[in-house]
């Protein structure tokens, strides 16, 4: 609100806006009046049907909750491994190491944060088999580049007097960083790590849909053969664990930020 | 000095042990085989694959169908959110308690108010508790492959991100501008238009931004499940363990996902 502020007439941004989208439906090309017509509006009206009848038979609510217990599993070893190697990553990365060192380190975690957790999984299923081990690996990966980064900046915005009180009365590298310079960090790093967690819960919903196990390869599998009592299911399975792994991690929080730093 | 113990020792070794009963059954569960990826057929498969990245497929028809994928996601993830942000707006609107009459002073009917407030939310929250990619699987198997299906996937996903947060900005923003309006009789569009809207568009329009591109980094994968897309051919090519095509699209995917990152928050800049 002060005299330097540039006044713009929203008009230009707003026609830009509109291009952008009437160009977009041109280069898709697909007759979305089509999609209203009144035959293929009940095609997409049997197929909701199906949703409104879960499947509740207790052999399938068996395997549902097997599969909802794998999906948190994925997720919960998932950002544990990322969140090792992101603790290693970004000791190079928040140069540490070395100066040099610096800015490979942060490529490397871009490389592995850019390519996204599907594309991961379907490397991971060609490497590891198809099923959960699959997604956990694919999930650790991608995370350890989202997590590297946020470490490096917390290491980096870390005061270094206390380490450096330890370095200067004789102690190893090693242990100052462990006494000195990590207790600062934990509390930050438990932050993102959960914080992850909770956004890794619904990626491993649906790493399955490359094979790579949980609800997700449930659902896909339920849906390629039209079972949507089943996959409805499924559904609800998947907005439970998230609800459920979110208020955990709330909690968790809650309760690490109450009594730690 | 002394190299005493460390007096936090039993403390710490107790809340590893616990840390490590619990995930016990989680390895189980998730089938954690470090050994598989060592396994013969496994690692030849991999390095074979990996192998086969170099070269990268460059020839001028498989390019063209890079760009033509690459273009069609990014018209994907535009179309979709401008879909969202027109279903969002008037579902914010319904949701938010700035164009709320009955909050002014006695009005009739006021009970009725959160009455028809909460269904609407309670949708925004069903729109967003399902991932993207499994509306777009959903609405693969409901209309069929192709473009289509991501966009609607990414509109209704959005919609409910954006009408949530929209709804939430209407009702923090300052409510005494809409008041004055509807207080002196004012409709409650016109209050929207000239109360509530200028008081909160630029909060509004960044974080659409934001969410813009968030919907490119979805519409990257929406293909794996048939839903149009760079993701389609990326599939394509991984099935067929055609390396030298997957590292190519990989460079699209990263070039596609940084471009739409620098523009993001040039926009934002812009607008701030």
């Amino acid at each position: 609100m002060n005299g330097a502020r540039v006044v713009w007439t929203p008009w230009p941004v707003l026609a830009a806006f509109a291009l952008a989208v009437a160009a977009s439906f041109a280069h898709l090309d697909t007759d979305f009046a089509a999609l209203a017509s009144s035959e293929s509006l009940r095609q997409m009206g049997r197929f909701a049907r199906g949703f409104l009848a879960p499947e509740l038979g207790p052999e399938f609510l068996r395997r549902a909750a097997r599969g909802a217990l794998e999906t948190v599993a994925i997720s919960a070893l998932g950002t544990l491994l990322a969140a090792a190697a992101g603790a290693v990553l970004a000791l190079p990365a928040s140069g540490r190491w070395g100066g040099w060192l610096r800015p490979l380190a942060r490529l490397a975690l871009n490389v592995l944060r850019s390519i996204p957790e599907l594309v991961w999984a379907a490397f991971m299923v060609l490497a590891a088999g198809l099923g959960p081990f699959a997604g956990s690996l694919a999930l650790a990966i991608h995370t350890a580049g989202v997590l590297g980064r946020l470490f490096a900046e917390t290491l980096e915005n870390a005061p270094p007097e206390p380490a450096r009180a330890l370095r200067e009365s004789g102690s190893g590298a090693t242990l100052a960083f462990l006494y000195g310079t990590l207790p600062l960090v934990l509390p930050q790093y438990v932050s993102y790590a959960l914080y992850r967690w909770e956004y890794n819960i619904r990626m491993a919903a649906v790493l399955g849909f490359v094979g790579a196990g949980g609800l997700g390869q449930m659902l896909y599998v339920s849906l390629s053969v039209f079972k949507t009592q089943e996959a409805s299911t499924v559904l609800l399975a998947m907005i439970a664990i998230v609800a459920v792994v979110d208020a955990l991690s709330a909690w968790l929080r809650r309760f690490l930020g109450g009594s730690g730093g | 000095m002394a190299r005493g113990r460390d007096p936090a020792l039993g403390p710490r070794l107790a809340l590893t042990a616990v840390a490590l009963a619990l995930l016990w059954p989680a390895v189980e569960l998730a089938e954690f085989h470090p050994a598989r990826l060592a396994d013969p057929g496994n690692a030849a498969a991999m390095s074979r694959f990996l192998g086969s990245f170099f070269p990268m497929a460059l020839s001028a028809d498989f390019l063209a169908l890079v760009v033509h994928a690459t273009l069609e996601t990014l018209a994907l993830a535009t179309a979709g959110i401008a879909v969202a942000m027109l279903l969002a707006l008037p579902l914010a609107m319904a949701a938010s308690e700035s164009l709320s009459v009955s909050r002014i002073g006695p009005a009739r009917r006021a009970w009725l108010a959160p009455l028809a407030r909460t269904p609407v939310r309670g949708l925004l929250v069903l729109m967003r508790s399902i991932p993207e990619i499994v509306w777009a699987l959903l609405f693969v198997r409901a209309i069929g492959l192709g473009p289509a299906a991501g966009v609607l996937a990414i509109a209704i996903n959005y919609s409910g991100m954006l009408g949530k947060v929209y709804f939430e900005i209407f009702d923090a923003g300052d409510a005494r501008p809409a008041r004055a309006i509807l207080e002196s009789g004012g409709g409650r569009l016109a209050a929207f238009l000239y109360g509530v809207l200028p008081v909160s568009l630029h909060e509004l329009v960044s974080y659409s931004v934001y969410r813009w591109e968030c919907a490119i980094r979805a519409s990257v994968v929406m293909g794996f499940v048939g839903a149009g897309g760079l993701g389609q051919q990326m599939e394509l090519s991984m099935r067929t363990l055609a390396g030298g095509e997957v590292s190519t699209m990989l460079v699209a995917f990263f070039v596609l996902v940084s471009l739409a990152d620098a523009i993001s928050a040039a926009l934002r800049r812009l607008l701030l």
